[in-house]
């Protein structure tokens, strides 16, 4: 009874708390409705974008990877780095070891040492061992170059992202003009431009696939800006989640063992509990006949050890 | 264990009966999960999700103790070192996706079976500690899925961190030692970290320790079933094995499809994009929420907006806490004397209600606090104390309930003749059934 009386007072309070709070929220929302926020408005949901590697049964497409780390390499690769990925990792990508020998050598790793001659900080050719280098050499550095920010490193950009690829495909290709009916205050400023796939509708990075054909691809894809954005997006999907086609092939492998093995599971379960037609409980284990007629018998046993033999 | 017909545990060969004489740890689970536990035999499927949440924390276990062989506890290399179990460990990223989304159907499933004690009053006497116990396993697996979730080091981490420990800064006057103590200094680092990831891998062995006790506690009056009637005699009972291994063994592997479904197909459905950055102390996410699970109370927490003697934070963070701990008081707030809710029809009503106002609370903790998701938030809060502060105890005086079965035989057999043989009788009719086993060996 008491807990119920101090139950009944402490609800009374938090009801009437809440109730306070709410009477308050709905008076302020009836005065001032809030405003539809500039970004609210302006932003733009990631464009549907169809990829190789979609649904259960999804693989990386490996000519796209290899035109997405061509994009990579000769137009992010300036500004931004992919930490977690390692030259040996592009094998993957269906490079030869001679090819990935000589991709890295394309790249200097910093090393801890002076060149003997000038003094200048000496780098080494990276080896397929090596992760790819960040290309700058601290944060100071890379927000000196980029008019205060930061390139962030591309490694797992397609994971860290609501939308994932196609997002990024949306953000490479979304540089509009600036919106006439847009605000004063969310104007990009010197150094900006305008896009609206990005959060604050401010991007610090300038429009990095400005012409078709910027990069000319190997194996004769015509390069249009939408071709060279899904290609690195793609490229940049499989560094983020480069064990995808091995999850795929085992997740499906999985899943059929399990559908199986759950089939037989119900199948055992309901012979145990009952025969194909009839819906009454099966009397095994403990309650079958045989089983209780030992146990009366070894209880018989128990209370007369000369009469109470088991036969059989 | 609990009832006088329960059978007993009987070595098979000489080598088990040497073992029962000196260490009866075979009698033990013969008693506690073998044929020797009498259970209703009416179960439906809502008995199968306590076994699943076991089988859940034996999952996370099992993966966890793996990953901890290849993390690194430290603010420089925790985030690295999760990239290298999901690029470079031999099946590492079917590991770690297996424990993220293993948690979130241990959640899941132990939501379930918390839902079907509240429909089924199986917190009423004689079982209100295993209700509690139940409860402080809740709070245990809350407390170890937050320090996880801040282990992987990226920025829901460190914010959510951040944010839940500041919850305690709200208390007044001991509130911001409190907190310093929790992190061990003024904002989560290193110090937090170790912490963190020591108590994670402490707790799912406490939690376990608990098991054992909300099983135990659970063997005394035995399980609860869906018509809330006691037992009343060997005619209500099935023996937990071959019945209800046999049940679970088909409830399990239901189970582990959703968990294989989710880890190789959505891995990052349940997750947070912002985690795949690096925690950075210097750059707030736009909108920091907590794992799925926690939603609901998050926005308890965030449904009080305004100051009322108290400050309005402090407020959130006691109808937070509160939130759970009323639920220690249930046994004794819905004192009906009727447990299951299919014969109380006006109970049954507000348990709908309750489930849903849950869910919307859930909605709303997972949008940025913003109207009109505050105001839904405020009125689901209401509701959520309301129900069982002053709706339940209020219920319990006024219902009418419906007639109660007689027994669980009567409610299952619905008139049938009685069958499978309470235990020496020779009114056990074998003709007719289609087991095969033929009827003159009862002797043999």
């Amino acid at each position: 009874m008491l807990v119920r009386a101090l139950g009944f007072l402490i609800g009374l309070g938090f009801v009437a708390v809440a109730a306070w709070s709410l009477l308050w929220g709905a008076i302020a929302f009836i005065d001032e409705p809030p405003e539809e926020t500039v970004e609210h408005k302006f932003v733009e949901h990631p464009r549907h974008i169809a990829f190789s590697f979609d649904g259960p049964f999804g693989h990386y497409d490996r000519r796209q990877l290899q035109r997405g780390f061509q994009v990579y390499k000769e137009v992010c690769a300036s500004c931004h780095g992919l930490t977690y990925v390692a030259f040996r990792n592009l094998a993957e990508l269906g490079y030869e070891e001679a090819e990935v020998e000589a991709i890295a050598a394309g790249w200097q790793i910093p090393v801890p040492d002076i060149d003997p001659k000038t003094g200048e900080a000496a780098t080494r050719k990276a080896i397929p061992a090596d992760r790819f280098p960040n290309p700058y050499p601290n944060e100071v550095a890379a927000r000196a170059a980029n008019n205060k920010a930061l390139p962030p490193d591309l490694s797992l950009m397609a994971k860290s992202r609501e939308g994932g690829a196609a997002y990024i495909v949306s953000l490479l290709t979304g540089y509009r003009p600036v919106p006439a009916n847009l605000p004063k205050d969310n104007r990009p400023g010197p150094g900006l431009a305008f896009n609206p796939w990005f959060a604050n509708l401010n991007i610090a990075m300038p429009p990095p696939l400005t012409a078709d054909e910027q990069v000319t691809y190997a194996d004769g894809t015509a390069a249009t800006r939408e071709q060279m954005a899904r290609d690195v997006s793609a490229f940049l999907m499989w560094t983020a989640e480069p064990r995808l086609e091995n999850r795929h092939r085992t997740g499906l492998a999985v899943l059929i063992f399990l559908i199986l093995t759950t089939i037989l599971a119900y199948l055992a379960y309901q012979n145990i509990w009952h025969g194909p037609t009839s819906r009454r409980v099966r009397p095994i284990g403990p309650l079958d006949p045989d089983n209780m007629a030992r146990r009366e018998a070894a209880k018989s046993e128990a209370a007369d050890p000369e009469t109470g033999r088991i036969q059989g | 264990m609990s009832f006088p017909w329960a059978e007993e545990y009987r070595p098979k060969n000489s080598f088990m009966r040497w073992l029962d004489q000196r260490l009866p740890l075979p009698r033990l689970v013969y008693g506690a999960i073998g044929a020797g536990y009498p259970v209703p035999r009416n179960l439906n499927y809502f008995w199968n999700f306590g076994v699943l949440a076991g089988v859940a924390l034996m999952i996370q276990i099992v993966t966890g103790i793996i990953l901890a062989m290849h993390y690194v506890p430290s603010g420089a290399d925790a985030f690295g070192s999760v990239e290298h179990i999901m690029r470079d460990v031999n099946q590492g990223w079917l590991l770690r996706y297996a424990h993220a989304n293993g948690a979130s159907l241990f959640f899941v499933v132990t939501y379930i079976h918390i839902f079907r004690g509240l429909f089924y009053g199986s917190y009423k006497a004689p079982r209100e500690l295993v209700w509690m116990l139940g409860l402080v396993i809740f709070l245990l697996m809350m407390a170890t899925a937050f320090m996880g979730y801040v282990l992987p080091w990226g920025q829901m981490s460190f914010w959510g961190a951040k944010v839940i420990t500041g919850l305690f800064g709200a208390i007044p006057v001991i509130g911001e030692p409190v907190q310093q103590w929790l992190l061990g200094g003024y904002a989560p680092d290193q110090a937090t970290l170790n912490r963190f990831f020591s108590l994670h891998y402490l707790l799912p062995f406490v939690i376990a320790g608990v098991i054992i006790l909300h099983i135990w506690a659970l063997h005394i009056p035995g399980s609860n079933n869906p018509t809330g009637v006691d037992v009343k005699g060997q005619e209500d009972t099935l023996p937990f094995h071959p019945y209800y291994t046999a049940k679970d063994g088909f409830g399990l592997g239901i189970f582990l499809i959703a968990l294989a479904a989710l880890t190789f197909f959505w891995p990052n459905y349940l997750g947070h994009a912002d985690n795949y950055i690096q925690a950075n102390p210097l750059s707030t996410p736009a909108h920091i929420v907590p794992e799925w699970y926690f939603w609901p109370f998050y926005a308890i927490l965030r449904a009080f907006t305004v100051d009322f003697i108290l400050e309005a934070k402090l407020w959130g963070v006691l109808a937070m806490f509160a939130s759970i701990l009323i639920l220690f008081l249930l046994p004794w707030l819905d004192k009906s004397p009727v447990r299951s809710g299919n014969y109380r029809p006006r109970f049954r009503q507000f348990f709908w209600i309750l489930v849903l106002d849950i869910i919307v609370l859930g909605i709303c903790g997972g949008r940025p606090a913003e109207e009109p998701w505050v105001m839904v938030s405020q009125i689901a809060t209401i509701y959520y104390f309301a129900h069982f502060l002053i709706i339940l105890p209020i219920l319990g005086r006024v219902e009418k309930t419906l007639p109660l079965p007689t027994s669980i035989s009567t409610s299952v057999l619905h008139g049938e003749a009685v069958e499978a043989a309470p235990a020496g009788t020779d009114t056990v009719r074998d003709t007719g059934r289609d087991t095969g086993r033929d009827t003159g060996r009862n002797g043999g």
